[in-house]
């Protein structure tokens, strides 16, 4: 059996498509088996919906009058980067106010930031803007003060580095005091571990060679359509895998875009997690295109067929000790609780499976009304053998004589 | 003749004491009694008791002496936490710090349920929530 994506596509005009979730193939392939599942089925959907901190958008405030090249940004206190043209500029999930006390008191709360502005756009409020410029013969002006919303402004593009990690690390602390982390908080002692990934569900987990995902792929993203715009930041396809090629600890992501305009804000929603700061809560789905058996087997593997790495992060996350304290199923994890050095440990999800569920539910609803057509990748994203595998930061003396200045 | 008092509070154990007879010493050395609403110990980190302790107020006086000296932390019982249920992602991560599971996940709608009858109001769950669903009504 084999079928193309334009294929696929007529069949979804005709209204005609046969549509499943990723969970509902999970069903479907342990009664009929792969080789009929995929005559029967055109397209599988994924979704995931969890912190995504390589987040952000690009937004055109467009030009007041007289017109600004603004130096710096601020949106509703939180700054935006401006080192683009004068109206453009670029702002980050992670980005506090700088009247934010941090970790001063600590943990720190982070009540809010760049991702908190991003949702509260996408919700349709109005948002503060004040920037200021240096004033050129074409830019005079030095300041504004004003108010805008998505529909004011030109564009607004959610412009995601680094989102969508094809697995994640289940976090647990060694340590005896409590520890804060992007992870959650961590109790002592392996007091509880906490993963994040929508596992059966997670887009690049039942793609995980990358042979339907890829550049140009058009996706659900935040409640709207985006698009795969290639390889995310820290991109390592080089990993342990399965028999099946299914990589057992972090792996492939995804860099991604949409517009912002289109989104709704159940799906775009700032986060703050206490003691290390705010993030941005991306729901993500992506459709896959079953062109044949393989594409099929692993689209429709399990929980309890996909694993990930337990990892202490009171000091070995930290200090890049690269360590596993075991390997644990999905379905394990999903079960409440794991067993790490012979001690049952209760699991926590900072990934919301209720959220992913809704997300893919709603991209099949979308393709089976003949809406959302799939998109061949333009390229396919660099897989194993690629030779690409993640670099770390070496430190080394800095030649004081090339600091900026020539 | 004293007058009766009657609070709902939150004792915590230190693990060095968690395996100590404490809370029974209230009605024997002093004249109060109590129910238990929730008791939990967790091996190598602390007790946790939610008691309605009653009596004179002398006696009651006298009986959380008794516990702070034993070392024992008392709190009042006194706020009450609410979810605002737009905002809950049902991610889960409140469930982490949740002592008396009146968080809950249902683990096949992977919703999460929050039981205020269950809650203790030791308010953990209000800066481990990610999306600010969690608050305290005063």
């Amino acid at each position: 059996m084999k079928r193309t994506v334009e294929q696929i596509n007529e069949r979804i005009k005709k209204g005609q498509a046969v549509v499943l979730t990723a969970e509902e193939v999970v069903k479907l392939v342990k009664e009929k088996g792969v080789r009929k599942a995929a005559a029967e089925v055109d397209v599988v959907t994924t979704g995931t919906f969890g912190p995504m901190c390589s987040s952000g958008a690009i937004i055109n405030t467009g030009h007041s009058k007289p017109r600004i090249k603004m130096k710096k940004a601020w949106f509703n206190e939180v700054e935006a980067y401006c080192g683009l043209a004068a109206v453009d500029c670029y702002l980050g999930a992670t980005e506090l106010p700088e009247s934010d006390p941090e970790n001063r008191v600590y943990p720190g709360s982070f009540p809010y930031g760049g991702a908190h502005v991003i949702q509260e756009l996408v919700a349709g409020r109005e948002v503060r803007l004040r920037a200021v410029g240096y004033g050129t013969d074409c830019y005079p002006r030095r300041e504004i003060d004003t108010m805008i919303s998505l529909k004011s402004v030109n564009e607004a593009y959610l412009f995601n580095p680094r989102n969508c990690y094809q697995n994640y690390n289940c976090a647990v602390n060694l340590s005896d005091k409590m520890i804060y982390t992007y992870m959650g908080v961590l109790k002592p002692n392996v007091g509880n571990a906490n993963y994040c990934s929508a596992g059966v569900l997670s887009p690049l987990l039942k793609d995980p060679l990358y042979r339907t995902i890829g550049i140009g792929t058009r996706i659900f993203l935040g409640g709207g359509v985006g698009y795969v715009v290639g390889q995310g930041t820290q991109h390592n396809p080089e990993v342990r895998r399965t028999a099946l090629g299914v990589p057992t600890g972090g792996a492939g992501t995804l860099a991604v875009t949409g517009d912002l305009k289109q989104m709704t804000p159940e799906f775009v929603v700032g986060v703050s997690f206490m003691g290390y700061g705010v993030s941005l809560a991306v729901g993500l789905g992506i459709p896959i295109p079953i062109l044949d058996e393989e594409v099929m087997r692993n689209a429709a593997l399990g929980d309890e067929e996909l694993f990930t790495q337990v990892v202490d992060y009171s000091h070995d996350y930290p200090e890049m000790v690269a360590r596993s304290l075991g390997e644990v199923s999905y379905a394990q994890l999903r079960s409440g609780s794991v067993t790490i050095q012979g001690r049952e440990v209760p699991t926590v999800s900072l990934s919301s499976l209720h959220k992913a569920r809704t997300i893919a539910a709603t991209l099949k609803q979308w393709i089976a009304a003949g809406q959302f057509t799939l998109s061949e990748p333009a390229q396919p994203l660099p897989g194993p053998g690629s030779g690409i595998a993640i670099k770390a930061l070496h430190d080394r003396p800095a030649r004081k004589r090339d600091g900026g200045r020539r | 003749m004293t007058a009766h008092v009657a609070h709902k509070i939150v004792l915590h154990f230190p693990q060095q004491i968690w395996d100590r007879s404490i809370v029974c010493r209230l009605a024997k050395e002093f004249d109060l009694s109590f129910s238990i609403t929730k008791a939990e110990v967790t091996p190598l980190e602390e007790g946790l008791v939610v008691l309605d302790l009653s009596g004179p107020e002398g006696e009651y006086r006298r009986g959380l002496a008794f516990l702070k000296a034993e070392g024992v932390r008392v709190e009042p019982l006194e706020r009450d936490v609410t979810r605002i249920e737009a905002k809950c992602i049902h991610c889960g991560a409140c469930l982490a710090v949740c002592p008396t599971e009146a968080l809950d996940i249902d683990r096949t709608s992977w919703i999460v349920s929050f039981d205020p009858g269950k809650c203790i109001a030791c308010e953990m769950c209000i800066p481990a929530c990610p999306p600010h669903a969690m608050q305290t009504a005063l």
